[in-house]
């Protein structure tokens, strides 16, 4: 065996190791970007609005990936409990992807329209006044801080930057179009509407409305998750979404 | 400069090198380890050739059968309803009569129900339908909406006030918020209610009430307060409180209405599940 | 041995005395602009606290270098930087699992764990922060300090770049403060095991750039002519981390006064490119690395040879080479392509033997002085180790399989496959290493073999309560999951299963709170041996530099 070329010269051993371990990665993940059906053809997919992108933000500020998956596997029991698999094609705007490692607590890919605003207000509050078996922690700060959105066109813009196709409208009207999402009664929400398809306008945290705290952007997040695709006019046994 | 010696406890040679005092033996690796191996990659190889495994330029490698989970998930899924569908076809149809005289039936449904309540339900109403502040109790036979099987399942089926198009729908109005009434005149309901309810209240404060309660809430909860089913206006005369029992809960309800929301599960749940719901609730006590 | 001047006479044009200062003053410059210029609170309180510590490395840089030769440039070998090594490892070790323990005890007892008030009590916070401060901090130390002891007794020269190692030191606890400070404050990439930001991100690249230079440089320094195993896999360790560490953390910031940033890549490719790092995390941080340590510690230790040197070479490639696959084992039955799942799978299936092929060389290295096994607690440690390494990468592979995956993805199966190899591999290896480096280092006799056969076994049991009550919890929520009742439908509810879990998270906290006992124990043996462990004369070679 002559290995001995590399053990004597730390160059070469340094180049063998990079050579090696390029392998793999290479093969794995470059073609994920041009396999065809990689990520599915499917309707109803949109960018998050500003104020569930916040709530996005907040999701991952406070860790909740740690304890919630985002991500119904191809298992009969996963489809029964939480719904149709999880499709590439849901998290295609998510930077970063929230498909999580953990259940310590339930998925959450299809939590959307599933309780009311007041419920997931009442539980981020405190989980077990209305869960007595939950381990959740409690969220109650959420609702008394307010949402600091003064940035929230550069998250649009970065989002753009790394591939989410916001358009030049839905950056110039971020502020306005969060404002109107949070305040049903405020105007621009026709106009937000007609930006963001089948986004809901409400005053989610039950406040006044005027002040958009946190919690109203978590719960905007929340209410939208896997609401969007329409799984009608997605036909899982065309041969493209086979995979 | 390497020089081999034969290591005296194994008999090996090492290799001749040493650093920091450390030598190698130059022992031929494991048979075991070489031949486990080696059977890992025929294996893997194997595999390769089965199923979908390699990455080309166009496309991928489907391997001989072609396999997809998706698929094997959607046969599982439907082999399991297949295998379900004659008891729910079943239970679609069936009346609660029907139910009540069919022992079997009737404990498919509360199978079906059971976990999709925990799943579903649980979180609002409590694991055994106690519920809360704000969420009824499905166990009594107080109801808001009607304790018949098909009131409930058509309750589960549109929600109360939830983003269904067909849902439940009636709103107290927030008679103080909304300036309606003034703090006084609340002052004399909250006593009328309590009142209603059977417990000593302010006779003074009722009798100045009567003709606002009449005039402002015997449309929605009747004359005799005793509620009205259509508009899910609660029976204020039973001493049974979603909002809450004291004159401060009864003050805010009439000051600011509420109104809670109950999802529609119409798109959630099929129809099965949903009748399946329905006996379960039913069957939790209150049922009519 | 042969004993050889040391080449680090202080030249006026010593390029770390301009370099280190620079890095410093640039630090601080950047803290004192982002302070005073961020509009973003968290921003601000990160840059303070980067600033501060800058401020105590500049201040300390100055103590040291500035007008003077600290006398550790005197000696032969740079083992200042590993004493405070040593104390850094020990130190973190016993802050991750403190907070091990507390998240542990929080998901069993959330009625008084929990703060509603407190953002940063909570788990979501929390739990990062102990899987970096184990991981990272603890970890990551004693890989630096491991393998600048080992590369420079393998190679015979000096750590290269005079205090270019001493900047690795200062900077990569640097990293950890900011990165644990941030969690707390709700600074995170939710990328497990990368979830600190762009500007630490950042930071840690440059640290570990003049790692891998520190580390080269030995080596070329070296005046062994082979490069001796256990720094192949330092090196494998440190170069693909480098690597993996600037792929996964490829991301755009907000602004560059503000802490929040998108990741480039989104969606199933970010998932991989995540899991391909995630997962290579535990084969070259937690493993290649830590073989560093068994191929240097064990026969020192031991004093016997290492067992197979062809073994070594197969052992050595193949790991690397295979590791990189398996990444996709994370992913099983997601939505990432299936041809990408087969990948990782039956890479994962191949790896079993590269692996097995360190623990064969660690455990066979004994042979011939097994029996020093009942005597020497140390050796013991190191040894019991490689079997749970042994263990973990049998389990690996297992559960890479699809059908067991399907099993037990999600479920507390991994957290007891983790803290099989986190307690049993990384931990007990760490300890070994740290038993034998103070009393090779101060010099002294370790103060109390007694106290390591308490922390021994205290910590076994444990390891014991904690694994197999993952494994009983894990399973049971595994297939509670997926359990049908006779009429076909689901049996349990999710919160049922929450509440089943409950004694078996009572259990592993215990477990872990015997773990933290027994690295306490250790704290304390450590700082009795460095303070007032017996003298013993120097085993290794001192000679003080010619005189500037
Ligand atoms: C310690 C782990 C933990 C963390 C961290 C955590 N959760 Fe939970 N979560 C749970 C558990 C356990 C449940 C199930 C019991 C319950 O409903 O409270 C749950 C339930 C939920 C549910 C109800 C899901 C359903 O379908 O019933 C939502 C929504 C939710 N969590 C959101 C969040 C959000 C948002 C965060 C972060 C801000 C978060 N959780 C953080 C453990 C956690
Ligand atoms: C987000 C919380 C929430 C969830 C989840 C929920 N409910 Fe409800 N439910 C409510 C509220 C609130 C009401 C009362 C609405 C009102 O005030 O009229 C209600 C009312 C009802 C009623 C009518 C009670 C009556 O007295 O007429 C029934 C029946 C019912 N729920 C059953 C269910 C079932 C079955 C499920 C699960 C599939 C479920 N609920 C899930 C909140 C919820
Ligand atoms: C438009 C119909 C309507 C009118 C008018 C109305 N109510 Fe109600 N009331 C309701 C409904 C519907 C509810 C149940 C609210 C819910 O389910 O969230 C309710 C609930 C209540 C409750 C709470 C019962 C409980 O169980 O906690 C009280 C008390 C009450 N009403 C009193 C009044 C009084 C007093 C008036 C007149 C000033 C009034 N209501 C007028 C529809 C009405
Ligand atoms: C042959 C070697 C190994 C293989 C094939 C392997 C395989 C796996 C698998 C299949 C999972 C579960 C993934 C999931 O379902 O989410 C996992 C998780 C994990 N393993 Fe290993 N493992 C190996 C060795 C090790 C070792 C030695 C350690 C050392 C500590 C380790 C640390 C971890 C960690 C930290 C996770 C959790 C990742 C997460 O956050 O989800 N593994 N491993
Ligand atoms: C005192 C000892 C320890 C205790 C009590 C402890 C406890 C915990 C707990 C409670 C979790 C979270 C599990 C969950 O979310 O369900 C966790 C996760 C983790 N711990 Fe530890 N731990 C200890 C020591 C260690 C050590 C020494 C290491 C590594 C060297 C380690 C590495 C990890 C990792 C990698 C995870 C994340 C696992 C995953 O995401 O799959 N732990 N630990
Ligand atoms: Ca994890
Ligand atoms: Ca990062
Ligand atoms: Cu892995």
């Amino acid at each position: 065996m002559n290995h001995s070329w590399l053990e004597r010269n730390s160059i070469l051993l340094l180049i063998g190791i990079i050579c090696v371990i390029a392998v793999g990665g290479a093969v794995e993940i470059a073609p994920l970007f041009w396999v065809g059906g990689t990520v599915e053809k499917v309707s109803g997919m949109r960018p998050y609005t500003p104020l569930e992108l916040e709530g996005r933000n907040i999701y991952v500020r406070e860790g909740c990936y740690v304890c919630h998956s985002q991500q119904i596997r191809t298992l009969r029991d996963e489809v029964e409990r939480y719904g149709h698999y999880s499709l590439a094609a849901e998290s295609m705007y998510d930077h970063p992807f929230q498909w999580g490692s953990e259940r310590t607590g339930p998925d959450l890919a299809r939590v959307g329209g599933k309780y009311s605003d007041q419920w997931h207000k009442g539980h981020l509050i405190d989980p077990r006044s209305v869960v007595p078996e939950s381990i959740m922690p409690p969220y109650k700060f959420l609702f008394s801080t307010p949402l600091d959105y003064r940035d929230v066109q550069a998250l649009l813009k970065t989002n753009r930057e790394v591939g989410v196709p916001y358009t030049d409208d839905q950056i110039a009207h971020a502020k306005d179009d969060l404002i109107a999402q949070a305040d049903p009664n405020g105007d621009g929400v026709d106009a937000f509407e007609k930006r963001y398809a089948k986004a809901q306008s409400r005053n989610f945290d039950g406040g006044n409305g005027a002040e958009v705290t946190e919690g109203a952007a978590l719960i905007a997040y929340l209410q939208m998750l896997g609401t969007l695709i329409d799984f009608k006019a997605y036909h899982a046994d065309a041969p493209e979404n086979r995979r | 400069m390497a020089k081999r010696e034969v290591d005296e406890v194994s008999g090996t040679e090492t290799t001749g090198h040493e650093w920091d005092g450390i030598k190698e033996l130059d022992t031929p690796m494991p048979k075991w380890w070489l031949g486990i191996f080696y059977a890992c990659i025929v294996w893997a190889i194997g595999y390769w050739v089965v199923y979908p495994a390699w990455p080309t330029l166009s496309g991928y490698t489907h391997g001989m059968l072609n396999h997809s989970q998706r698929d094997d998930v959607t046969a599982n899924v439907a082999a399991l309803k297949s295998a379900r569908s004659v008891k729910e076809a079943a239970l679609r149809d069936a009346s609660l009569a029907d139910i009540q005289r069919n022992p079997e039936l009737q404990q498919f449904a509360m199978a079906a129900g059971k976990t999709l309540f925990g799943d579903n339900c649980a979180p609002c109403h409590g694991a055994g339908g106690q519920g809360a502040r704000t969420y009824p109790n499905l166990n009594d036979d107080v109801w808001l909406w009607g304790g018949k099987l098909s009131d409930i399942q058509h309750t589960i089926t549109v929600g109360i006030r939830s983003t269904s198009p067909d849902t439940r729908q009636s709103q107290m109005p927030a008679f103080g918020h909304d300036g309606m009434l003034k703090p006084v005149e609340i002052g004399n309901l909250t006593e009328y209610v309590v009142h209603l309810s059977g417990r000593p209240a302010d006779a003074k404060a009722v009798a100045r009430a009567t003709k606002l309660f009449a005039d402002n809430c015997a449309m929605c909860h009747g004359a005799d307060g005793k509620g009205n089913r259509s508009m899910g206006a609660p029976n204020l005369t039973d001493n049974e409180w979603l909002y809450g029992s004291n004159r401060e809960d009864i003050a805010d309800q009439i000051t600011n209405g509420h109104g809670g929301e109950m999802p529609t599960w119409g798109g959630r749940l099929s129809p099965e599940e949903i009748k399946a719901l329905a006996v379960y609730v039913h069957n939790l006590g209150g049922g009519e | 041995m042969q004993i050889t001047q040391a080449k680090t006479a202080q030249s006026p044009w010593r390029l770390d005395h301009y370099f280190v200062p620079l890095v410093i003053f640039l630090g601080l410059l950047a803290a004192i602009v982002e302070a005073a210029r961020s509009p973003d609170p968290r921003m601000v309180m990160q840059a303070w606290t980067f600033g501060a510590c800058m401020a105590a490395f500049g201040a300390w840089y100055m103590k040291t270098y500035v007008g003077r030769t600290p006398a550790d440039e005197k000696n032969f070998y740079a083992d200042a930087v590993i004493k405070a090594g040593v104390i850094a490892s020990t130190f973190w070790g016993i802050a991750g699992m403190l907070v091990g323990v507390i998240i542990a005890l929080q998901l069993c007892f959330p009625h008084f764990l929990y703060f509603p008030d407190l953002p940063w009590t909570n788990f979501g916070r929390m739990r990062p922060l102990h899987t970096s401060a184990v991981i990272f901090a603890f970890g990551g130390n004693i890989l630096i300090t491991t393998s600048f002891y080992a590369v420079q007794r393998t190679s015979r020269a000096r750590l290269f770049g005079g205090s270019l190692p001493w900047f690795v030191m200062w900077g990569y606890n640097i990293f950890i403060v900011m990165a644990g400070t941030g969690y707390l404050e709700g600074i995170s990439q939710s990328r497990e095991y990368a979830e600190p930001e762009w500007y630490a991100d950042i930071w840690l690249t440059l640290v570990w750039v003049c790692y891998l230079l520190t580390f080269l440089g030995t080596l070329w320094k070296r005046k062994e002519p082979h490069i001796y195993v256990a720094n192949w896999f330092y090196l494998a360790f440190i170069v693909t981390i480098a690597v993996l560490h600037i792929v996964n953390n490829l991301a755009m910031p907000v602004s560059f006064l503000e802490t929040k940033s998108y990741s480039l890549f989104s969606g199933v490719q970010d998932a991989l490119t995540q899991w391909w790092y995630g997962h290579n995390a535990v084969g070259f941080f937690l493993t290649a690395g830590f073989l560093g340590i068994v191929y240097y510690f064990i026969p020192k230790q031991a004093e016997r040879p290492v067992y197979s040197y062809r073994l070594s070479i197969i052992h050595f490639w193949s790991l690397i080479f295979i590791y990189i696959w398996a990444g996709p084992h994370h992913l099983l039955y997601t939505a990432l392509p299936e041809w990408a799942q087969t990948l990782g799978m039956t890479f994962s299936v191949i790896l079993w033997m590269p692996s097995w092929g360190g623990m064969i060389n660690g455990l066979m290295t004994l042979s011939g002085a097994w029996d020093k096994l009942r005597t020497d607690p140390v050796l013991r440690m190191l040894v019991v180790s490689v079997a749970f390494y042994g263990m973990a990468t049998f389990e690996g592979p297992v559960m890479s399989v699809k059908a067991v995956n399907a099993l037990s993805h999600y479920t507390n199966w991994t957290i007891g496959h983790v803290h099989s190899g986190a307690l049993g591999w990384v931990g007990y290896i760490s300890f070994g290493a740290l038993y034998c480096l103070v009393p090779w280092l101060w010099k002294k006799k370790l103060y109390s073999n007694a106290l390591v056969e308490w922390h021994f076994w205290i910590s076994t049991i444990g390891i014991v309560l904690y694994i197999t009550s993952m494994w009983v919890a894990g399973i049971m929520q595994g297939l509670m999951w997926r359990a049908y009742n006779e009429f076909g439908f689901l049996e349990y509810a999710f919160s049922e299963v929450v509440l089943a879990m409950h004694p078996y998270y009572i259990i592993r906290a215990i477990g872990g709170l015997l773990f933290l006992t027994g690295t306490l124990i250790m704290a304390f043996n450590l700082w009795k041996t460095a303070t007032s462990g017996q003298p013993v004369a120097a085993a290794q070679p001192v000679l003080a530099a010619e005189a500037a």
